[in-house]
């Protein structure tokens, strides 16, 4: 059985791998972009999920990682010549001025930055709960936002950073989203995930069987940091363009959107919502301008969209209440028992 | 084994414990009761150290432990059976028990204390799959002292195993803490089932607003005629 699962689970990379061949040959430069969006989208739901659904601490922040990670690659990828036209009003700080990183340790470098800051917020925010560690966060994420407005010479303040160079592509975007699933899975197969999921179904239980609370918690939301600031790289890189408007919450809402779809706390939950989200939103979007419905023309009334997602996600609230795979995940046997369980119903 | 000395714990302006004296001697099973809100509870997060004490000395083999942290104390092989069982709702029966052991290294170890929970508890070997919320009563207080198990106890504080079961299971109980007595682990027992409570013990105390006001054997504290007026309701 167990053999038989590896199998198929290796036909399965496989498939996944020729398929992303295949679009990376037909797709053209918005489609790719729609789905590169899609593999960033996996990254940071599956690292909100982390926190939110795994360790059942409501956080608010993610935006603000991302800032942190975004702003980060940019200004050490970004080549001399480039920084300069950016930064016309105000020089840029003399030591970022020459530097060119490569992609790969830039990118590195913002996770853990993003980590760190996470670190640091973590301490402080961390000892509160519920809806004030909510409130807390989300302070935070905007306090990271202001900062960027405001520090001119290090980020360029409201008139953001442009020229990214285009690095990712599928490969970065794809290849990070399939490390953050396997890290995933690992990390919940083993005993520190099932420690997180402890303290989210009773804290005081965790406790008392000597996990260290606090001490888990900062590592989850370090963690979770340090994806969200790759995810944030990564997206800066694909738009080419980023400001601190960009990292407002809802951005987070957006990211949360796809966890709680997903279903809060489950790994294969996030990563089909964050594929139907991504692609939903794009489709949609027709709903925003004009449509001509040849017989009359529907004037597009901007924002329709959100409304029409915020309207799904009630709608899977009210009939999966725990979302689409509540806390289950995808396996070869649950699939297995579902088909067999579809066939013996089939012939009546 | 357990000294706790003259332990007095504060909850804001509430002095829930005013300062008490037990000594729960090793493999034996010591019996605490009280009525609600006397405190019992309160002195065993103390001695896990869930609660700080604000004066007394808690001795565990001689070492001071008073201000050790809780997972430190588990390591040292005490560990609770919480209030009202507290097991993981949405994690299976397996993890439950994995999460027992978390503070232990050695698997092979693991290993063998899971088939002994499962020999002591067979209906959780049968449910190994389910999720721990969707268990009955009796089953999750099972799995609840097969958890505390799992982190190979030397001294065990169990908070009112008894609560909210039918008669037959909470007979049940009471002969498995006496067979986990009798493989050696020391146990410290909060009851409201007074006379179960005495029966089984070595030893008792009786709590009263955070204060211990009788001790003696069990069968002492049974034909004690405060104990039966205010515990046994005869
Ligand atoms: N976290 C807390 N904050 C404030 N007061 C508390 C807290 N926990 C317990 N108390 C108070 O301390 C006193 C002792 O409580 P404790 O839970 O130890 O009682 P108990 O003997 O276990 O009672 P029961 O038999 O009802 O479980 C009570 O008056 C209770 O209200
Ligand atoms: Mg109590």
């Amino acid at each position: 059985m167990k053999r038989k699962n590896s199998v198929l689970s290796f036909a399965g990379v496989v498939f996944c791998l020729l398929l992303l061949l295949l679009f990376n040959k037909t797709f053209d430069s918005y489609k790719m972009r729609i789905f590169n969006l899609c593999a960033i989208y996996i990254t940071l739901g599956l690292s909100l999920n982390l926190v939110n659904g795994f360790t059942g601490l409501f956080s608010l922040g993610h935006a603000g990682f991302m800032a942190v990670g975004a702003y980060t690659c940019a200004l050490l990828t970004l080549s001399p010549a480039n920084k300069e036209m950016n930064f016309f009003l105000q020089p840029i700080l003399p030591f970022l001025a020459n530097t060119e990183w490569p992609f790969f340790p830039a990118l590195l470098v913002s996770g853990l930055c993003a980590a760190i800051i996470g670190f640091l917020i973590a301490a402080p925010v961390l000892r509160l709960k519920d809806d004030y560690l909510a409130i807390a966060t989300l302070g935070f994420s905007e306090i990271i936002r202001v900062i960027f407005t405001n520090t001119q010479r290090l980020t360029n303040g409201a008139l953001g950073l442009k020229g990214l160079p285009n690095y990712t592509n599928v490969w970065w975007s794809w290849g990070v989203a399939a490390l953050t699933i396997v890290f995933m899975i690992r990390l919940m197969r083993g005993s520190y995930g099932k420690a997180l999921k402890s303290i989210r179904e009773d804290e005081i239980a965790a406790e008392a069987m000597g996990i260290d609370v606090f001490r888990h918690k900062v590592i989850s939301f370090t963690i979770s940091s340090f994806f969200a600031g790759i995810g944030g790289a990564l997206l800066g890189h694909l738009l080419g363009t980023i400001d601190p408007l960009m990292f407002r919450f809802l951005l987070t809402f957006n990211i949360l959107l796809i966890v709680v779809l997903g279903g809060i706390g489950s790994i294969t939950g996030t990563v089909i919502a964050a594929i139907v989200v991504t692609v939903l939103m794009e489709v949609l979007r027709v709903l925003d301008s004009s449509i001509d419905f040849g017989l009359f023309v529907m004037k597009g009334i901007p924002g329709l969209r959100m409304v029409i997602f915020s309207a799904l996600l009630m709608a899977v609230i009210l009939f999966y209440q725990r979302g689409l795979m509540g806390t289950n995940e995808f396996s070869w046997d649950s699939l297995g028992k579902r088909l067999r369980r579809i066939k013996k119903r089939g012939p009546k | 084994m357990l000294k706790v000395e003259n332990l007095t714990v504060h909850y804001g302006g509430i002095q829930a414990l005013q300062g008490i004296t037990l000594h729960v001697p090793h493999k034996r099973i010591i019996s605490l009761i009280g009525a609600n809100g006397a405190g019992k509870s309160t002195t065993l997060r103390t001695i896990m150290g869930l609660v700080k004490s604000s004066n007394g000395k808690i001795l565990y083999d001689g070492k001071d432990i008073t201000t050790e942290k809780t997972k430190n104390i588990v390591e040292t092989g005490v560990v609770m059976v919480p209030e009202g069982r507290r097991v993981f709702p949405n994690l299976t029966v397996m993890e439950n028990l994995i999460l027992g052991a978390y503070a232990r290294k050695d698997r092979e170890a693991i290993e063998r204390d899971k088939k002994r929970v499962f020999k002591l508890f067979p209906r959780l070997m049968e449910r190994e799959w389910q999720k721990a919320g969707t268990l009955s009563g009796g089953e999750q207080q099972m799995l609840a002292v097969g958890r505390a198990l799992m982190s190979d106890p030397k001294l065990l504080l169990m908070d009112e195993p008894s609560l909210g079961l039918a008669p037959l299971i909470v007979r049940d109980i009471f002969m498995i803490i006496r067979e986990i007595s009798e493989n050696g682990v020391t146990i410290l027992l909060v009851e409201q089932n007074a006379k179960a409570a005495l029966e089984i013990a070595d030893y008792g105390f009786v709590l009263e607003t955070g204060r211990v006001t009788l001790e003696g054997t069990g069968k002492e504290l049974l034909e004690n005629n405060d104990v039966k007026r205010a515990y046994l309701g005869d």
